[in-house]
């Protein structure tokens, strides 16, 4: 149907993302849901479609999850 | 306050909001967890980066050190929503990425005052196959840019898209914050696809919000 899928991605918008600020706000309780296997995306759907969207808080939240999961036991 | 708190986390506030050789010994701890955390992250996007060796190391130490200043000022505000150092590792993680922003500057690879149309073919991966379509199909996003958008959006857009400028490097550039650049960034990205399926180029969205 579209012949453009990495623009379509680029310009789609989801009116759930939360923006940047509210992300970093929660940021360290996303992640640790996310390291500890809970269902982050469901709970916390606004912040998930910030991270899936904004490049450097998905970079923020990979480096986050990598610090995390470094550390456990 | 510390009601919520695991033990360790406990542990980590009592220590640095205590006094003499207890929080000598938490800061000196704290800190050296935050470098460890900050080296292994400035590794991990440290491909991605025009920066190496010692200077990547520095900006590690320094990322550390600025961390620290800040999980201080605002222990107060810790309510034990994750474990401490889950909530202290964000600050030091932060702390990276400004300072990447702030290097780009010291060696800029793009001027702001132009526009790379030519990039776009190339980031969004269009095939020269089909470069008749994508020729008119840029021609109409170049016009929805110069008709659609507030001049803000597209200083913007002509910078992080057409010009390759990262975002936080922006936020530094424009005196502004992640959050204003990403919403003004939001709302552009909103009205050009709009502005590219209304004239048939991309489906309709019923998911793309108002």
């Amino acid at each position: 149907m579209n012949g453009w899928p990495a623009l379509e991605r680029f310009l789609r918008t989801d009116p759930r993302d939360v923006g940047c600020a509210q992300a970093m706000e929660m940021l360290h309780v996303y992640a640790e849901l996310v390291a500890s296997g809970d269902p982050a995306e469901e709970r916390y759907p606004g912040i998930a479609a910030h991270l899936h969207a904004c490049g450097p808080c998905g970079e923020d939240f990979q480096g986050l999850l990598a610090a995390i999961r470094g550390e456990a036991p | 306050m510390n009601e919520t708190l695991d033990a360790e986390s406990a542990e980590w506030v009592r220590g640095l909001a205590g006094s003499g050789g207890r929080r000598e010994a938490a800061l000196a701890r704290l800190h050296e967890r935050l470098v460890r955390i900050a080296r292994g992250e400035v590794s991990r996007r440290g491909p991605r980066l025009a920066i190496s060796g010692p200077e990547l190391d520095d900006l590690a130490y320094q990322a550390a050190a600025d961390a620290l200043v800040a999980i201080l000022g605002k222990l107060g505000q810790f309510r034990g929503e994750s474990r401490f150092t889950t909530w202290a590792y964000k600050f030091v993680i932060l702390e990276v990425s400004a300072k990447i922003g702030r290097h780009f500057w010291r060696h800029p690879a793009v001027a702001l005052d132009g526009e790379d149309w030519d990039r776009l073919p190339g980031w969004f991966g269009f095939d020269p196959v089909q470069e008749a379509e994508w020729r008119d199909l840029l021609a109409a996003l170049r016009r929805a840019v110069e008709t659609e958008l507030t001049s803000r959006q597209r200083e913007i857009f002509v910078a992080i898209v057409l010009n390759g400028v990262p975002l936080d490097a922006l936020v530094l550039r424009l005196g502004s914050s992640r959050n204003a650049i990403y919403k003004m960034l939001f709302d552009a990205r909103r009205k050009l696809r709009a502005a590219l399926a209304a004239n048939g180029y991309l489906p309709d969205d019923c998911s793309g919000g108002s």
